[in-house]
């Protein structure tokens, strides 16, 4: 059984060697090696022929595997404590899914294939993935993705096992909230890098391709909060096998649709049918195996302690109600095109309104039952005390959701709500703080001591669900309040946005290292009082014939001001796209914030993978959060 | 073996999401932008690059009839490229291939048309990139398929090659012609 961990390690090295030559052909623009020809060129920045590694179909399957190998070698390593036969058979698991992936390396997307005659130069990289951005973007989002095939891995073998302790949720916890901390930024940065490479002023577009990165998280935030359930309580046990492999499924679907082209997407990857049918026989294989497990084995396990209707297993398990359904709702909007081109060839597209109807009104109860869930007691609990202690978050809320649709003359009561909302959450978190140090009922010396002995997992939860808390009101405030000019501008003309006065100082031109540039200066004044200056490029790759916008953001972490240089026209005028974004860097501080959390719970005693034993006498004494 | 018929639900609807996945493979994905799918083109009115051969603006492709939108620059090597197919299917009776002649100084692109010859019926000069901006172009060749009903139906991005032709935009065109 030691074997597991050695072939695991081993995997690890050899990939890593892989991966490591193939950064080195790019680096050395090794123009003998097909990908990098059609991924590189010379004039490039060191970086970009660093990234230009993940940025094309072939060696960014590399890195999966990579990661993949990361993870298992990890489990093999650190995972010292965990009983010897789960153990091999988490790897063994791990194991066949790396095979399956290296398998589908070398037969479908070999990054090494060779040419003949080497050209001088190579095509260089889409242009627009020419971006700190992207370079960050992918590791992370690959982390989180290929980060739950370990909580995958020890359902699967839990199932052949057939035995689900409270240790074993322990063991795949921290897992789990590692992958969900990549994740959650590699969403994040997602997000951003979309904000303003795109030009467009939008930050999340429901495109199938950032859906399938949003649905793993759904459900992987499911398990996060399920797999507490097992590990505190011993309930949710079924449940939270079955969530494990659906959110490992949904990451490999998310694999698939980005590598087989079945649904249209602005993300413009390399696509090719051959690649979708291995994929999804992989798919297949993991997926069908593992449900297939897990229906046969279900009834053998045993598990269940018994809970009442209000108790903190129960808001969880609303909570995963909820976050599962939210989930299912983002798959239906991605794959209904597909499912109604199969079935009537009909094309149609479904847009924000769709998500608008269906995912908001599943997230209303899911952000109200996110502040009072914490607070209910294990097992059994009354729900007006625990109103109670939140009166002042109810009270914020209410006077917030009032406040504004009072504001509004009632124009904007979705709007009131959001706030509400938000601030619900964010009062609401901080009580909890509060309430733990016992702030005002006892001395605060004692309350300062209680404060600062509340474990980490404890302020993780507080500030993940802060986190949160920006993130709903930075999307009700910009969508309400964002303001958009779309104009054409010649040098030395002003124009408004806002209240703030925006001026076209001058166009210059400002090559790059292998891209031509026009740069427009903009200074931004409000009341004859000079802001600040932003510059904003139209950058033109002769290379790929192709342009991409640089877009000029000014932001003092309350708005943004954005503006997008487009098109000159033959008087001297250029098209100025400029928008105004009220609290828009809140939801990527916010994506920060939460992922933030997720790792300051990590760093808890009783998540440290050596260390679960002492975690025992902790746990008895602290409620795990 | 105990065996709870309602665990299999789970594996039951995966075997139809598997299913539908392995169609869909399949199926033509169509490389088109969400925010123009079966959506008229966005409107413009572009001057004539040439004398003789019209301009073109977005009511020229409101309907009746299936268009080919040809977007091509003279300084863009893939047009050149893709330019003898365009001839090629120019004698095509089935629909009417028009172009924008995109961000290119008209002087050449006039030359460049008298050099390799006019397949288009009509020629839009858009000089400043707008219309191409607003039809979501992000490079030049880039080829609309355009229904009777003035929707756009298919867009692909690169040359038009032989290969590009027969399994991507014929069939379009052959699909729109049978359901009409």
């Amino acid at each position: 059984m030691a074997l597991a961990s050695y072939t695991s390690v081993g995997t690890f090295v050899f990939v890593a060697g892989a991966f490591a030559a193939l950064t080195y052909c790019f680096v050395t623009s090794d123009f003998s090696v097909g990908l990098v020809v059609t991924s590189s060129q010379l004039t490039k920045p060191l970086l970009y022929k660093v990234t230009g590694v993940w940025a094309n179909h072939e060696g960014s399957m590399l890195l999966w595997v990579l990661i993949l190998a990361i993870f298992g070698a990890a489990i093999a390593t650190f995972g010292g404590n965990l009983p010897r036969r789960l153990k091999a058979r988490t790897l063994a698991v791990q194991g066949m899914i790396a095979s399956g992936f290296l398998l589908f390396v070398l037969l479908t997307s070999n990054p090494f294939a060779r040419l003949d005659m080497p050209p001088p130069d190579g095509n260089g990289m889409n242009p627009i993935l020419q971006d700190p951005g992207l370079a960050f973007h992918p590791p992370f989002l690959y982390l989180g993705y290929v980060g739950f095939s370990v909580a995958f891995a020890f359902a699967v073998a839990a199932l052949i096992e057939g035995r689900v302790d409270a240790a074993w949720a322990r063991f795949v916890r921290p897992w789990v909230l590692a992958a969900w901390c990549f994740l959650t930024i590699g969403i994040t940065l997602g997000s951003f890098w979309a904000y303003y490479v795109l030009g467009w002023g939008g930050w999340w577009f429901w495109d199938p391709v950032e859906n399938v990165s949003f649905m793993p998280w759904l459900a992987g935030t499911a398990l996060l909060h399920s797999a507490l359930v097992v590990e505190r309580r011993h309930a949710l046990v079924n449940w939270t096998l079955l969530l494990a492999i659906l959110t490992f499924s949904l990451s490999l679907i998310g694999t698939f649709v980005v590598r087989s082209g079945v649904l249209t997407s602005v993300h413009a990857f390399a696509q090719d049918p051959e690649r979708g049918v291995f994929i999804l026989a992989l798919l297949i294989a993991a997926t069908g195996g593992a449900l297939t497990l897990y229906a046969f084995r279900i009834p053998h396990l045993k598990f269940g302690a018994p809970f009442a209707p209000v108790s903190r297993e129960t808001s969880l398990t609303l909570n995963n109600v909820l976050l599962v359904a939210a989930a299912a709702t983002v798959f239906l909007g991605t794959f209904y095109p597909l499912f109604i081109d199969l079935m009537s060839r009909d094309k149609i597209s479904v847009g924000p309104p769709f998500y608008n109807r269906t995912f908001v009104p599943i997230m209303i109860p899911l952000l109200i039952t996110l502040v009072l869930g914490p607070t209910l007691k294990w097992k059994r609990d009354q729900l007006r005390p625990q109103f109670g202690k939140l009166r002042i978050a109810l009270a914020a809320a209410a006077l917030t959701f009032v406040g504004v649709a009072v504001w509004t003359t009632g124009s904007h009561v979705v709007t009131a709500l959001g706030l509400g909302l938000a601030i619900w959450i964010i009062v609401g978190s901080l009580l909890m703080i509060v309430h733990r140090a016992k702030l005002g009922k006892t001395s605060a010396a004692s309350s300062w001591s209680l404060a600062r002995h509340a474990p980490r997992a404890f302020y993780g939860m507080v500030i993940a669900h802060l986190g949160l808390g920006l993130v709903v009101a930075a999307i009700t405030t910009v969508m309400t309040w964002q303001k958009e000019n779309i104009l054409t501008m010649k040098p030395g003309e002003t124009t408004d946005i806002a209240g703030y006065t925006v001026l076209l100082r001058q166009v210059n031109r400002a090559p790059g290292s292998n891209y031509d540039a026009e740069r427009g200066i903009f200074d931004i004044s409000r009341n004859g009082n000079a802001v600040t200056t932003v510059s904003a490029e139209r950058r033109f790759y002769q290379v790929q014939q192709r342009q991409t916008t640089e877009t000029g953001i000014s932001t003092n972490l309350i708005w943004n001001i954005y503006v997008a240089l487009g098109e000159p026209d033959d008087q001297g005028r250029w098209v100025v796209r400029l928008y105004y974004h009220p609290l828009a860097p809140w939801l990527w501080l916010g994506g920060l914030t939460m992922a933030l959390g997720g790792f300051l719970s990590l760093s808890d005693r009783r998540f440290r993978v050596g260390a679960p034993q002492r975690a025992q006498a902790i746990l008895a004494t602290a409620p795990a959060e | 073996m105990t065996l709870r018929p309602f665990l299999l639900i789970p594996v039951g609807l995966f075997a139809g999401l598997a299913t539908a996945l392995g169609f869909g493979l399949s199926h033509n994905p169509r490389e088109l932008p969400s925010m123009l799918a079966d959506r008229p083109v966005p409107s413009f009115d572009l001057p004539p690059l040439i004398d003789g051969v019209d301009g073109l603006k977005s009511a020229d492709l409101a309907g009746g009839k299936i268009r080919l939108l040809n977007i091509f620059a003279s300084w863009c090597g893939g047009c050149r490229y893709e330019h003898p197919m365009m001839l090629r299917i120019s004698s095509d009776k089935r629909f009417e291939l028009v172009a924008i002649n995109w961000k290119d100084s008209p002087g050449k692109a006039a030359d460049w048309i008298s050099t390799y010859g006019n397949p288009y019926r009509q020629i839009g000069e858009d000089r400043s990139g707008r219309a191409g901006i607003d039809l979501g172009v992000t490079g030049v060749p880039e080829t609309f398929v355009i229904d009777k009903e003035g929707r756009v139906r298919y867009r692909h991005a690169g040359p038009i090659t032989p290969e590009v032709w027969e399994t991507a935009i014929e069939p379009v065109i052959a699909e729109i012609e049978e359901r009409s």
